[in-house]
């Protein structure tokens, strides 16, 4: 997968001093992450830490209340950016897949590329099919979403984000909503987007992947960085006595 | 599901005794299901069809609403005037469509800057939804001629935009209740694929919208149908309006009865296609099960 954009080792993205509040609450406060190209930084944390909306924050689907955010070197949280034109530069797998339930798997996979990018429908479902394909589901092209496994839709749904080749992936507890037994297949093909050079920002659960995926591991508390390092580090050395509390809870949940 | 077919082809699957017993079973329910639905069906229709012609009067109505030569004798002139039925229903379904949408839209338009459009499709859906359509076209096709915008137009032209009018408010509602019922995260998957508003609207949110309320949008279409016969009130020599003159001819009702029977006929196909092709959207779409 090509890279597009940007100068060649200026970072893919730098998060500086966003805030992000909902009424009172402060959901966000003060986070500061900068991603290299070919980087793989993961965010963990208990639910409402900030994982999720960071992301949304980073894909412009929310707006921040202070700070900036970065793309290459656009600040594309600058109110004169045009968000529909930053959004197709970032791709993004849901939690819940998003799929649309009224398009066949092909066209949901070359939507982007027909509808924004302007790509011929021949040329864009040459790259799609070559994409599924690639993933193991080129016999589902011509197939409803709702009718492919859990599994199978969220590969689906991250062939749609890689389809126009972004930048940077933004991953949202992609495997959060799937059966055990189908968190394999979608996390193997994460592995693999890493080896071929992808730069993604994941949130999840799964520490075992975490630690085997990362560049980096980012824990977030109540909107704040506590602690950013090799998963080596956070996973068996924390220096934060926070971090080490989390971690232990995951571990021995009933103890 | 009586067929079996062979997986995986290399063993024909043979179904235990006690599968064939359950299938044998399932059989002689279905069969006596069957019997009986049709046994209550034509014991029903008897007793109605006894019920009404041993009435008293039954001889005088069937005579004056049931009369087979005046029938046949009225046909051509009322079909010649559900032709122009057809016409204006085909003009006025297309009208509804685009107006129908925009009103719907400028409803689920988000933001203070829409506020004024969002207020003013508001109101004009409240306002013709609350007025007789034959008020409506009264005032259309009496009112605005009377205003010398456009040449004289025939009265069709007039019942056409009087039902676009009305219909259009109904079915924003239809609509916007489609769009509601699409979920916010179908939206951001969109947008986050960097797809306009506009876009997003267009390509994944209308077209989830419109299949949630086929039966009701339908409904309405079936309703218009029958509605554009009120177009006769403003001259228009309609089917309604040439079963009348038959029947001012003719002292005899049965004209009436026949425009009935061809508005009905008018409808069927349209609410049997749309059941088809409703129900082949969902197989297709997704998985089925007993229930």
């Amino acid at each position: 997968m090509s890279l597009a954009g940007g100068s060649a080792d200026a970072p893919v993205l730098r998060v500086e001093g966003v805030v992000k509040r909902f009424g009172e609450h402060t959901v966000l406060d003060g986070i500061d992450l900068t991603v290299d190209r070919h980087e793989v930084v993961v965010l963990i944390g208990a639910s409402g830490s900030g994982k999720s909306t960071l992301l949304k924050t980073v894909n412009l689907l929310e707006q921040i209340d202070d700070g900036r955010i970065l793309l290459g070197d656009e600040d594309i949280t600058d109110p004169r950016v045009d968000a529909d034109r930053v959004r197709a530069r970032i791709g993004v797998v849901f939690q819940h897949f998003n799929l649309f339930p009224h398009m066949r798997v092909l066209d949901n996979v070359t939507l982007a590329a027909r509808q924004v990018f302007r790509t011929p429908r021949a040329e864009a479902e040459r790259t799609g099919r070559a994409l599924l394909e690639r993933i193991g589901l080129g016999e589902k092209a011509r197939e409803y979403p709702d009718r492919l496994s859990g599994g199978q839709q969220q590969r689906v749904a991250i062939a749609r984000a890689l389809a126009t080749e972004p930048e940077l992936l933004l991953l949202d507890e992609i495997t959060s909503a799937l059966d055990p037994q189908l968190v394999g297949e979608v996390l193997d093909l994460v592995g693999e987007l890493k080896a071929s050079g992808s730069t993604i920002v994941m949130a999840t659960h799964e520490m075992s992947f975490a630690r085997r995926v990362a560049d980096r591991v980012v824990y977030l508390r109540d909107g704040r960085i506590i602690e950013s390092g090799p998963p080596e580090q956070i996973f068996d050395a924390p220096e934060r006595e926070e971090t080490r509390e989390f971690l232990s809870r995951l571990r021995e949940p009933f103890a | 599901m009586s067929t079996t077919t062979a997986m995986g082809g290399a063993r024909p699957f043979e179904p235990s005794t006690l599968e064939h017993e359950r299938r044998a079973f399932r059989r002689s329910r279905k069969r006596r299901s069957v019997l009986v639905s049709v046994a209550s069906t034509l014991v029903f229709a008897g007793v109605l069809a006894l019920a009404l012609t041993s009435s008293p009067g039954w001889a005088r109505v069937s005579a004056t609403f049931l009369n087979p030569e005046i029938a046949v004798d009225a046909l051509p002139r009322i079909l010649k005037g559900l032709w122009l039925n057809i016409q204006v229903l085909f003009f006025a379904a297309i009208g509804v469509a685009v107006f129908g949408t925009l009103l719907a839209v400028a409803r689920t338009l988000k933001g203070a800057v829409f506020t004024p459009i969002r207020l003013l499709a508001a109101g004009y859906t409240d306002l013709f939804r609350g007025v007789p359509l034959l008020l409506v076209l009264y005032i259309v096709g009496f009112g605005v001629p009377g205003l010398e915008l456009t040449g004289r137009m025939p009265a069709q032209f007039w019942g056409t935009i009087a039902l676009i009018l009305t219909y259009s408010a109904y079915v924003s509602e239809v609509l916007r209740a489609g769009i509601e019922a699409v979920h916010p995260s179908q939206r951001l998957a969109a947008r986050s694929l960097g797809l306009s508003h506009a876009k997003t609207l267009r390509l994944v949110v209308m077209p989830q919208a419109v299949r949630k309320v086929t039966p009701a949008l339908m409904n309405d279409f079936v309703s218009m149908q029958k509605d554009v016969g009120l177009i006769s009130v403003l001259g228009a020599v309609d089917a309604v309006r040439a079963a009348q003159l038959e029947v001012a001819a003719s002292y005899n009702f049965t004209p009436y009865v026949v425009a009935g029977i061809l508005f009905v006929l008018l409808s069927w196909p349209f609410i049997r296609i749309t059941d088809w092709v409703t129900a082949r959207a969902q197989k297709r779409e997704q998985i089925g099960g007993v229930v």
